[in-house]
C-alpha cells in the first residue's frame, strides 16, 4: 500500500464552529468570516500569521475568492475545495497534508455553507447540464431504502429497526440540547419521533439532518511547532478519503446494508493510527448521520458493533452520551444540523471541545483514559459515496 | 401483395369514471369509462408503447419507414417521430415523419406506410381533453395504436388491403385555434348531415372498387369525432355495427386519430381467415377502407390484447385527471422545477436515453448507463425486472406526488434504481415484477424529458 499517513506530523492548534442554524441575517461570507476570525482567536495568532487557506464548501460559492474576499486575504493562496457533504473534511485533509509537506508552516481549513437562500426547504443539488437520465428522488429517499433491506437481511420486523432509528434520533436530539450551537435543542421522546408522518419510505423529518446556515475552521501546524502556540493541541493520527466507483448503485450484488466506502476508510484510518480495537479505542466518535439508518451503518461498518447488532445496541444505549462509546455527543447532523461544507470540520471542533475537557458540562462525556476521537464524515448516497475518516488525539506517540 | 402485418394498441392505465364529473362540473360526463394518460404520459409516449406492442406482433422486421400521426404533438416545428424512431432503434436511413395536427391525419400515415416501400409502420396517437363537463370530455379517450405495412416478400400478411375510398369535403364542424387545449364544434345536426353524406358515398365508393356487396361484410366498423354521425352512417349503411366498436368507445373513449388503428387492431385481434372488414372514418369528409384477412392471421399472437388492456386499469379521481391535464392547474411542488435537458448532452446519449440500451462488461455484467471501454452493447427495454428495494418518496420533485422508486434487478443481469410509474404508494412489494415504459419525466424550458420508468407487470411477483 503506497498510503502512508501522516500520523503525528500535524497538530490542530485551534478550532472554532459558528451557530449552526437558519441565519437569515447572515450569508456565506459572514459565516466564513466569524468561522476563520474564531479559528484564529482559538489559537492566538492573527490572519498575517495564516500561509495558505482550504475552504470547504459544497455549493454556496466557488473559488478562493469566496474567503480572500470577505476576509480581505491578499496575495495568500487560497483553495475552495468540493467533495460533497464531506468539503469541509477535505478542506482538513488539505490543510494538513499541506503543512506535512513543509509547504507551509501555518495553514487554515474553513467549512461553510449557506443554505437557507434557496427557497426551499432541504438541501437541493446544483443543476449540472446534463442528458436528464440522472435519478431524481431525493437522499432522504436513497437512504431510506436501507431499512426494509437491514430488517430483511437480519431476520427483523421493520418495527424493530424503527425503534432504533428513533433511538438514535432521540439520542442526538438529547445531545443537541445541551449544545448551545446546534440548531434543534429540543428533546424527542422515542414515543414522539414514532408518531411523525413519514416522507420518504420509513423515515420521517425527524430522521433526517437539520438543513442549517453555519461555518467551522481549524488551525494547523506542524506537530513540532504545536507547542509555539498551545499545549493542548491536537494532532492528526489518521486522515483518510476513499471513494467507490458508484457501481453499488447499479450492481446486483449491493444490498443496502453497509456502505463499503466507509468500511475501506475505516480499514485505512486504524492501519495509520494502529487501531485494531475501534469499538475500544475511542473516547467518542463524531459520525455522519444525515439520516438515522446511516449511523446504524456506520456503527457495523466503523467496527463499533458486529454485523446485525447494531440496532439492538443502539436501543440498549451503547453510543449514548453515558453510554459505552459516545457518538455524536454534540448533537450531530441530526440536531446540530447540516451546513454541508462545515459538517467535517464541526465533528471534529467536538473532539477539539471533549478532548481537551472543553465541552460544556452538561455534555462533557467520561474520557476513561481514552485519548482520542474518530470522526467519519460523508458524501453521496448508498452504493456510490465518498467516505472521510480522521482520528485526532492529544498524546503524540 | 401488401398489407398489415402486425399490429398492436395502447390504452393507459388509469380510467375515469364519467359518472364523476356531473357532481364537479354542474353537468356532462356519461356512463362508462374513459382512458386517461397519465401525467407523465404524452402523444409520443403512447405512440412508443403502441409501436413497441405492434413490432413485439409481427416480429423482428428491417423498418423503413415510420409514419406518425398525433393531434397533440408534444412539439411543433420539429419532428416527433425521430424520437419514436429513437426508441424503436431503427435504422439511420429509416424515414420518420410527422402527419400531425387533425385526426384525419391517420389516414393519411397509413396511406403512405401502406403506398412506401419496404416494410413502414404507421402509428397514431391522441391525447382527447375536453371542456369539463362538455361532451367532447366524455366522448373521447387517450390511447394510441400502430399498424405495420409490409409485402408478403418480407413477412407474412394478415390482412390485405382491398379499396380504399376517401371523400373530401370543406365544412366547418369542429375546430380549435394553435394553443388551445380544447376544441369547439358548430351545431352538431350540421355535421351529422354532411358526415353521414360523405360516410355513404365514400362506403358505396369501396365497395365498388373491392367489387363487393354489403351482404358480404364480417366486421364494419365505424368512427369518427362525431357521435351521432357515426350512429347515421352505421344506420343509413344497412350493415350492423361489429360489437367490439360500441364496446370500446364505452370502455375507453373514442380515441381521436389513434381510434382507427385501435379498432382495426381490436377486430384482427379476433379475426379468422377470410374476412373482410370495414373501416369507416369520419373525419372532415370520410375514408372507407376495405380489408380481407389471409390465412396467416390465425397464426399470428397479439402481444398484448386490447380486450385484456380494457379489462385492466386502474380507476382516477376526476379532480386529479384535471390537475393532470392542466385543466385544474394545482400548486406545484415547492421544490426547485427540474432544470431543462442539454440537448448536446441528450444528443451524445441517444442509445441509452431513448433506446435503454446499457453495455455488457468483460465479465458478463450489465451496465446501466453503458460503460465506457465495455465491449458489447446490451438492449435493455424488453427486459424484465424484479423490485429489489423501494421506497415512497414524498419530498422529491414530481408533478403527482407521491414518487415510487424503485431499485429493479432484471433478469439476465443489470441493476437500476428507477422511478416506477402506472402505481398507486400502497400496492408495491418487494419481487414484484416490473417492465420498462418510455414516459416524459418533465418538461422544462419547452424541452421534454424522455426517458424509462418501471411499470408493475401486475399479479406476478417473485418468490
Amino acid at each position: 500500500v503506497a498510503s502512508h499517513g501522516i500520523s503525528d506530523r500535524v497538530a490542530v492548534i485551534g478550532m472554532s464552529c459558528t451557530r449552526f442554524a437558519e441565519q437569515w441575517s447572515k450569508g456565506v461570507d459572514e459565516l466564513i468570516v466569524e468561522a476563520a476570525e474564531g479559528a484564529f482567536a482559538s489559537a492566538g495568532i492573527s490572519r498575517q500569521d495564516v500561509d495558505a487557506y482550504w475552504l470547504g464548501t459544497a455549493q454556496s460559492g466557488m473559488s478562493g475568492l469566496m474567503l480572500s474576499r470577505p476576509l480581505r486575504v491578499n496575495g495568500k493562496p487560497v483553495t475552495r475545495v468540493e467533495n460533497y457533504c464531506a468539503s469541509g473534511s477535505e478542506a482538513f485533509r488539505q490543510a494538513a497534508y499541506a503543512v506535512a509537506s513543509g509547504a507551509y508552516d501555518v495553514a487554515v481549513a474553513v467549512g461553510a455553507e449557506k443554505l437557507k437562500d434557496s427557497g426551499y426547504q432541504g438541501a437541493n443539488a446544483f443543476p449540472i447540464p446534463g442528458d436528464g437520465t440522472n435519478r431524481t428522488v431525493t437522499a432522504a429517499a436513497m437512504y431510506s431504502m436501507i431499512v426494509p433491506a437491514y430488517a430483511q437481511r437480519y431476520g427483523l420486523e421493520v418495527a424493530d429497526v424503527k425503534q432504533a432509528l428513533a433511538r438514535i434520533a432521540a439520542k442526538n436530539h438529547h445531545n443537541g440540547s445541551r449544545n448551545p450551537r446546534a440548531q434543534f435543542r429540543r428533546e424527542m421522546t422515542v414515543e414522539q419521533l414514532l408518531a411523525q408522518p413519514r416522507v420518504a419510505g420509513e423515515l420521517s423529518v425527524f430522521d433526517c439532518a437539520g438543513v442549517a446556515d453555519g461555518g467551522a475552521a481549524a488551525v494547523l501546524v506542524r506537530a513540532e511547532d504545536a507547542g509555539r502556540y498551545t499545549d493542548r493541541p491536537l494532532y492528526v493520527k489518521a486522515l483518510s478519503l476513499v471513494v467507490g466507483d458508484g457501481g453499488g448503485v447499479t450492481d446486483p450484488d449491493y444490498d443496502f446494508t453497509t456502505f463499503p466506502e466507509v468500511v475501506a476508510s475505516a480499514r485505512e484510518a486504524y492501519r495509520q493510527a494502529g487501531i485494531t480495537d475501534p469499538r475500544r479505542a475511542f473516547a467518542m466518535a463524531e459520525v455522519h448521520d444525515c439520516f438515522t439508518p446511516t449511523e446504524m451503518i456506520l456503527m457495523e461498518d466503523l467496527g463499533f458493533s458486529e454485523r446485525g447488532a447494531a440496532w439492538k445496541e443502539i436501543i440498549d444505549g451503547v453510543f449514548d452520551l453515558d453510554g459505552e462509546l459516545p457518538v455524536n455527543p454534540d448533537g450531530g447532523l441530526k440536531s446540530f444540523g447540516h451546513p454541508v461544507g462545515a459538517s467535517g470540520l464541526r465533528m471534529m471542533f467536538e473532539a477539539w471541545l471533549q478532548l481537551r475537557g472543553e465541552a460544556p458540562v452538561e455534555r462533557s462525556i467520561a474520557a476513561s483514559g481514552r485519548t482520542l476521537a474518530l470522526t467519519q464524515n460523508l458524501g453521496g448516497y448508498p452504493g456510490e459515496m465518498v467516505s472521510f475518516v480522521s482520528i485526532l488525539g492529544t498524546e503524540p506517540s | 401483395v401488401r398489407g398489415i402485418t402486425g399490429c398492436g394498441g395502447y390504452l393507459p392505465y388509469r380510467r375515469l369514471d364519467l359518472e364523476e364529473v356531473g357532481a364537479v362540473a354542474g353537468g356532462g360526463g356519461r356512463r362508462g369509462q374513459r382512458a386517461v394518460a397519465s401525467f407523465d404520459e404524452d402523444a409520443t409516449t403512447m405512440a412508443v408503447e403502441a409501436a413497441r406492442v405492434a413490432l413485439r406482433s409481427a416480429g423482428p422486421v428491417e423498418l423503413r419507414s415510420l409514419w406518425y400521426t398525433t393531434v397533440a404533438p408534444p412539439y411543433q416545428d420539429r419532428t416527433n417521430a425521430n424520437g419514436i424512431h429513437a426508441v424503436l432503434r431503427m435504422a439511420r436511413t429509416a424515414a420518420a415523419y410527422d402527419v400531425v395536427g387533425s385526426v384525419r391525419s391517420g389516414f393519411a400515415s397509413l396511406r403512405s406506410a401502406l403506398t412506401s416501400t419496404g416494410p413502414a409502420l404507421a402509428v397514431s396517437s391522441d391525447l382527447r381533453v375536453g371542456w369539463p363537463g362538455g361532451p367532447d370530455e366524455a366522448y373521447f379517450g387517450d390511447g394510441a395504436g400502430a399498424l405495420i405495412l409490409a409485402d408478403e416478400s418480407d413477412m407474412p400478411v394478415i390482412a390485405e388491403i382491398v379499396a380504399w375510398q376517401s371523400v373530401s369535403d370543406e365544412f366547418l364542424d369542429r375546430w380549435r385555434p394553435p394553443g388551445e387545449a380544447c376544441s369547439k364544434v358548430w351545431e352538431e345536426r350540421f355535421g351529422e348531415a354532411r358526415y353521414a353524406d360523405a360516410g355513404i358515398e365514400a362506403l358505396e365508393g369501396a365497395m365498388k372498387q373491392a367489387g363487393i356487396d354489403a351482404g358480404r361484410i364480417d366486421r364494419f366498423l365505424v368512427t369518427g369525432t362525431h357521435g351521432r354521425a357515426v350512429k347515421a352512417v352505421g344506420s343509413r349503411s344497412g350493415v350492423s355495427l361489429d360489437p367490439v366498436v360500441g364496446d370500446l368507445a364505452q370502455r375507453s373513449g373514442v380515441t381521436g386519430c389513434a381510434h382507427p388503428y385501435i379498432l382495426l387492431t381490436a377486430v384482427l385481434e379476433q379475426a379468422a381467415p377470410d374476412e373482410l372488414i370495414v373501416l369507416v372514418g369520419l373525419a372532415d369528409g370520410a375514408e372507407v377502407i376495405v380489408l380481407h384477412t389471409t390465412a396467416a392471421v390465425s397464426g399470428w399472437r397479439p402481444a398484448r390484447p386490447l380486450a385484456a388492456q380494457l379489462d385492466g386499469g386502474a380507476p382516477i379521481s376526476y379532480g386529479r385527471y384535471l390537475a393532470w391535464r392542466g385543466v385544474l392547474p394545482i400548486e406545484p411542488p415547492r421544490r426547485p422545477e427540474p432544470a431543462r435537458v442539454s440537448a448536446s448532452a441528450a444528443g451524445r446519449s441517444t442509445d441509452w436515453k431513448f433506446g435503454l440500451v446499457g453495455s455488457r462488461a468483460g465479465d458478463g455484467g450489465v451496465n446501466m448507463p453503458p460503460a465506457i471501454g465495455d465491449p458489447e452493447h446490451q438492449p435493455m427495454a424488453d427486459a424484465m425486472g424484479t423490485v429489489k428495494t423501494f421506497t415512497v418518496d414524498r419530498l422529491s420533485y414530481t408533478p403527482s406526488p407521491p414518487m415510487v422508486f424503485a431499485v429493479v434487478d432484471f433478469d439476465g443481469g443489470g441493476r437500476m434504481p428507477v422511478e416506477l410509474t402506472d402505481v398507486d404508494a400502497g400496492e408495491v412489494g418487494v419481487g414484484d415484477r416490473v417492465e420498462m415504459v418510455f414516459r416524459r419525466l418533465s418538461t422544462a424550458d419547452g424541452i421534454h424529458n424522455y426517458f424509462w420508468k418501471a411499470r408493475p407487470v401486475r399479479g406476478r411477483r417473485a418468490s
